[in-house]
């Protein structure tokens, strides 16, 4: 571990400064489940951990049925997974949020956390861009609200200027008829990278798509989202072909690497493969049906 | 169960002596250790795969406040010739296994040690890791086996080493081939010649790791008397010391090693890596403690993965089943120096079969990667896997049951194996019945895209010294000191055998394992060796009271000592006279005194192993992930002492086999750095991956063993990888010639072939 | 050098207060400082669970949080589940069943299992095998682990 010093403070104001004070090597910490790991084997250079758990507005749920659902950034996975609403009516969360890490470091590791760390194969990421999550920001210069697809920047990098925090993340409420899913595919059953991930998040009226968006990760340097693919599925009814249609607009936009976790080939094949089985699960939610998986 | 014996203790399930100290956190593993006094102590590593060393300059480190000593190799002995055998596997040339614990002129594999660090506190040792610095003249790495063998490969040791390509070549050119075994039996192209149908198959398996969850530790004291105490997790305290010995070059007299609680080894806890460094940075201060332990990462890079292989096997059969021939090509990966277990995996190859005609042909080829250590059955996973692949492939191609065929052409008692041992008692015969009339083997596998697999698997086992001392208390219990260092039940299977044979209760046996000082030369706990010969040693130590208490018994009643006998528990005399165990013991200190039983064994009369698998799979066609539906593990295991450590074995056996068909691997860049070293990327089964693991013990006593007993720890790691390939080719129709069979490769098979 | 810091804490019921390195894991702080070395260290980044413990009522990997951030926590590591010299079901199954070899893995199995039975007394084997997941064990296939948490599910049921 490098030479680190910790400071926790009760409010955003004082988090603000000591950010703005102590420049790019003072890092936030709030699960710590990846930035200590990154200070510890020296991957990322750190001089001080500011841990923002203390301050109220980073952590805790909120919903509210016109205003959707508020998630503090820091709010750990295991509190998420488990809230009744956000299982009755944001099924997908917890898709992400059961699958990250296992039981222990989902005590303490955070949404707010895997969209800061901005890797490109994040399990949260897909999910909260279909679901139109919104990040905001709090920093020296006052407020201001990203679009979850817009913050990640680059693999490790997002949009966050010096002294600025993820404070929120918030989800419109869902709408009638409308389900989201999301997948991994990962060599293990737990424990790993994604090799691909993706999510899907759909609208119905009637027999036809309203609404459709799609996202998937781990095959190009920032979690993707793919407007053509849901477009391949608006406006008629779901169909084989419409599946097909999104499912190969979702394998044309990955631009994979070949690496230890996956190849090129098995990556362009799984963007198929996981938005055609999210975009039949996300319809299954979206009429009230079980998941057979 | 196949046979049983009336035995009273042995085959029971008693609680582990250790156990309580396992379960409340009270149990002290080697990096638990804290001495007054005691500095932290890292290793510094290469970061290059194959570089030579230019300059090494520790200044900037010693001169961080906190930093207390550096060692370099300039502060070992200069390393002269000999072998030396530390237990399991071939005997290690010293000046390699010097090279190993800290490089020389070279590094050989990325995470060599090039240097050691002491400190007041572990951060500041990290720290100081940083600040040595080291100049480095960087060569092109070569990376496996088969660029290795080629005669334009980089040499990685010059012209030290000469293994040759064919007999006639050895000694005559430098290469990276360090050795060439071979074994002929029969008339190979008659045997051919005289098969209805020949299948030859290539076959490749990666690097993997034993993936202990304890990273190596090592603490040591160079006192200024000379006298070196090193505490360490090994699973062999004689060899550390031997071992230990060589390299620091002082007398084996000098250094004690005291066994810590060991947290799993499967072989890879037998070398030296950070003993020595930190026996030299105690001596270099003065006679100060240095505790040093690795991280994961070390462990990797570092630490004895077993060899990844490159096999051909070719073998020939009528068309009735019966084996004619086999012709057997092995190429192992020893790592950055000579010694993979190629010997071995040649030894084992065709166990269960008897084959008329046999050539079997093996290499040792250095690579820069880690010099690998004993894993399981050493090498015997990657041969058998191509052996018992071809065997399905020809079972398939005439039309036979792959149990009905493997029955057909069965090792059996006299049977003579190619490398020209011959079977003794051995159970593969039963073994294979007993999976044929296993309720698995005979349920239907229903359901698309699944498939069955069987494979069987043979293992030598080993012997080797052992010693066991035994002390009679007053009380009526006896203290068992053993040198077995215990790595998953060895105190209970030992203080069992040692209760049987006295025919007192098992709580009564107090059993330790204590320093090299305190037992006479006992070998690894390994080699599946520990029950069967730290069981001989017990049970002759047993022997020895019995006698003992006989004639104190007689000297007691004034009685012939013919007179007197031990039976069941009691020593019995004319005329009625008795006396239970107990009463005989609080008798003993004012009669003559305390009675001890000692036993300095080297039993040869090992029982060979035989298990076969039966495994069902389903197959994501559209992904290429499997999943073990379920699996069964068939083992001949002599005598089951404790039959629930056994069941443990088999199935942590079957596991680690497992997870060597489907998950694990080394994943290395074109310049040699090895990609997944965590346990993130490096991907052992968890328990998602994993089905209940159901076993069937086959008890075929070994008659050279007092209990029957036969190594049973090794042999379950060797059937899975062809017991999964053939399950995943029913599933299929995909041969898997390429392990590990891991969605990317197994993808890659499945998908028609790109354009 | 690096900053020592005081941290009061709570651990294993009683009272704790230690110094510490600001740098330091919890993990570092038990087992370097308090002397709690039941508290295993495997792997360091999170991966195999050997260090788990609970915090606050939630399992942790004491590898993945700082000591410093326990100011005024409530922690259990293994030496805390038997309570007046008791053995708790779960460290008498683990017993019975043979569910351990070498032991190295074992007090992040039982911590693990101890909070999974507190908030589901009586879970499935998926359940069992989900929440423990990212416990890693090497020797025993972990047929025997999951068995001796569902009976000690059943024992106190």
């Amino acid at each position: 571990m490098q030479d680190v010093t910790y400071r926790r403070p009760a409010t955003l104001q004082e988090a603000v400064q000591l950010l703005k004070d102590n420049g790019p090597t003072a890092r936030v910490l709030a699960g710590g489940t990846d930035i200590i790991v990154m200070a510890r084997e020296r991957r990322r250079d750190t001089s001080m951990f500011v841990d923002i758990k203390a301050i109220p507005e980073l952590t805790g749920i909120r919903f509210d049925a016109s205003e959707g659902l508020t998630l503090g950034a820091a709010t750990p996975l295991y509190q998420i997974y488990r809230n009744e609403t956000i299982q009755r009516l944001y099924p997908c969360l917890v898709d992400s949020a059961s699958l990250i890490g296992g039981t222990a470091v989902q005590g303490r590791a955070s949404f707010g956390g895997n969209l800061c760390n901005a890797g490109p194969a994040a399990d949260s990421i897909p999910s909260l861009i279909v679901l139109e999550g919104k990040a905001r920001i709090v920093g020296p210069n006052g407020e201001r609200t990203v679009a979850v697809e817009d913050f990640c920047t680059a693999p490790g990098r997002n949009v966050l200027e010096a002294g600025e925090i993820l404070v929120s993340l918030s989800f419109p409420a869902p709408q009638p008829n409308s389900g989201a899913r999301f997948l991994r595919f990962i060599p293990r059953n737990e424990m790993d990278i994604a090799v691909v991930n993706a999510a899907t998040s759909l609208r119905f009226e009637g027999n036809n798509v309203v609404a459709a968006r799609i996202a998937i990760g781990a095959v190009a340097p920032r979690p993707l989202f793919v407007p053509a693919a849901g477009a391949a599925l608006v406006g008629k009814p779901l169909t084989d072909e419409s599946i097909a249609a999104a499912a190969s607009a979702s394998r044309d936009a990955a631009t994979p690497i070949d690496d230890m976790r996956g190849s090129v080939r098995q990556r362009k094949h799984l963007s198929y493969v996981l938005t055609e089985r999210t975009i039949r699960d996300a319809a299954h939610r979206a009429r009230g049906e079980a998941l057979e998986h | 169960m196949v046979a049983t014996e009336p035995y009273k203790i042995v085959g029971t399930r008693p609680v582990r002596p250790d156990g309580v100290d396992k379960v409340t956190g009270r149990a002290a593993y080697g990096s638990d250790i804290k001495l007054p006094g005691m500095l932290y102590a890292r290793v510094k590593r290469s970061p290059h795969a194959h570089a030579i060393i230019k300059k090494i300059d520790a200044s900037k480190a010693l001169a961080l406040p906190g930093v207390k000593a550096v060692v370099t190799r300039a502060d070992f002995r200069e390393a002269g010739p000999g072998l030396i055998d530390i237990g399991e596997g071939p005997p290690v040339n010293l000046k390699f296994m010097l090279d190993n614990v800290c490089a020389g002129d070279k590094v050989v594999y990325k995470g060599h040690a090039v240097a050691s660090v002491a400190a007041t506190d572990l951060h500041t040792a990290e720290d100081a890791l940083n600040l040595i610095e080291v100049e480095y003249e960087v060569l092109p790495p070569v990376m496996n086996v088969r660029d290795a063998m080629l005669e334009s490969a980089p040499l990685i040791h010059g012209n030290e080493l000469t293994g040759g390509l064919t007999a006639a070549d050895m000694g005559k050119r430098p290469s990276n081939i360090a050795n060439r075994v071979e074994f002929e039996m029969g008339d190979v192209d008659a045997g051919f010649a005289q098969s209805d149908i020949v299948i030859e198959r290539e076959f490749e398996t990666a690097m993997y790791h034993q993936g202990y969850i304890e990273p190596h530790n090592a603490t040591a004291l160079w006192n200024k008397d000379g006298d070196i105490t090193i505490w360490t997790s090994t699973q062999g305290t004689f060899s550390v010391r031997t071992a230990s010995a060589m390299i620091l070059g002082v007398p084996v007299s000098s250094i004690k090693v005291v066994p810590m609680e060991i947290g799993g080894g499967f072989g890879g806890k037998i070398p030296v890596y950070l003993e020595p460094h930190a026996a030299l940075l105690s001596k270099k201060l003065g006679g100060v403690p240095v505790k040093m332990w690795m991280t994961r990462e070390e462990v990797l890079e570092a630490t004895g993965p077993t060899s990844g292989t490159y096999s051909r096997v070719k073998i020939g059969a009528k068309n009735d089943g019966t084996l004619m021939a086999a012709n057997v090509h092995l190429a192992f990966e020893a790592g950055g120096f000579p010694g993979s277990p190629v010997g071995a995996g040649a030894m084992c190859a065709l166990g269960p079969y008897s084959i008329p005609n046999a050539f079997v042909e093996g290499f040792d080829v250095v690579v820069n990667r880690p010099k690998v250590a004993a894993y399981r059955g050493p090498g015997a996973p990657a041969s058998e896997y191509a052996v018992e692949s071809v065997i399905d492939e020809i079972a398939e191609r005439i039309g036979m049951d792959p149990m009905d065929m493997r029955l057909k052409n069965a090792a059996v008692e006299g049977t003579r194996r190619p490398d020209g041992a011959t079977m003794g008692v051995i159970g593969n015969v039963q073994v294979m019945e007993a999976i044929k009339d296993s309720p698995h083997y005979k349920s239907e596998l229903e359901g698309e895209n699944r498939g069955r697999g069987v494979a069987m698997g043979f293992w030598f086992n080993a012997g080797m010294e052992s010693a066991a001392y035994a002390t009679v208390v007053s009380d009526g219990t006896v203290a068992l000191v053993t040198g077995a260092t215990d790595i998953g039940g060895t105190r209970a299977s030992h203080a069992m055998q040692l209760a049987e044979t006295l025919g007192i209760p098992y709580d009564d046996v107090k059993p330790h394992v204590v320093d090299t000082d305190s037992i006479g030369w006992t070998g690894v706990t390994g080699g599946s060796r520990t029950t069967f010969a730290g069981g001989w040693a017990v049970y002759e130590a047993a022997m020895d009271i019995r006698v003992q208490m006989e004639e104190r018994a007689a000297k007691i009643w004034e009685v012939d000592r013919d007179q007197v006998h031990y039976d069941n528990g009691a020593v019995h005399g004319p005329d009625g006279k008795v006396f239970s165990f107990k009463e005989l013991a609080a008798q003993l200190p004012h009669t003559g005194g305390t009675i001890s039983g000692h036993a300095d064994v080297n039993p040869t009369t090992v029982g060979a192993a035989f298990a076969g698998h039966i495994c069902d799979v389903e197959v994501d066609p559209d992904t290429g992930k499997v999943t073990i539906l379920r699996y069964t593990a068939v083992q001949d295991v002599g005598t089951a002492v404790h039959p629930s450590y056994v069941e443990g074995q088999i199935q942590g056996g079957a596991s680690q086999g497992i997870g060597m068909a489907l998950s694990e691997e080394y994943f290395y860049d074109e310049n040699g750095v090895m990609r997944n070293s965590s346990f993130l990327d490096y991907r052992m089964p968890t328990t998602l991956d994993l089905p209940m693991i159901d076993t069937i013990l086959v008890e075929v006593p070994n008659p050279g063993h007092p209990y029957g007993v036969r190594g049973v720890g090794e042999v379950p790691i060797i059937p899975p990888l062809a017991a999964v390939a053939n399950a995943i080719y029913n599933a299929t129709g995909v041969r898997v010639r390429k392990l590990p069979a891991n969605p990317r490769n197994l993808l890659e098979e499945m998908l028609p072939p790109e354009a | 050098m690096s900053n020592r810091i005081i941290i009061n804490t709570v651990i294993n019921g009683e009272p704790t207060e230690f110094l510490a390195d600001e740098r330091d894991s919890l993990l570092e702080a038990l087992r370097e400082r308090i002397g709690l070395t039941g508290v295993k260290e495997g792997c360091n980044n999170g991966n195999c669970g050997a260090c788990a413990v609970i915090m606050d009522g939630r399992l942790v990997n004491s590898c993945l949080v700082l000591a410093a951030e326990t100011e005024g926590a409530n922690i259990t590591t293994v030496e805390g589940l038997a309570k007046g010299g008791e053995l708790t079901p779960l460290q008498q199954t683990f017993l019975e069943d043979a569910a351990l070899q070498c032991g190295i893995c074992t007090p992040g199995f039982l911590v693990a299992a101890t909070a999974l039975l507190e908030q589901n007394p009586h879970p499935s084997e998926h359940e069992i095998r989900y929440w423990l997941a990212g416990n890693l064990c090497r020797c025993t296939g972990y047929d025997k682990i999951i068995r001796a948490v569902q009976h000690a599910a059943e024992r106190s049921a």
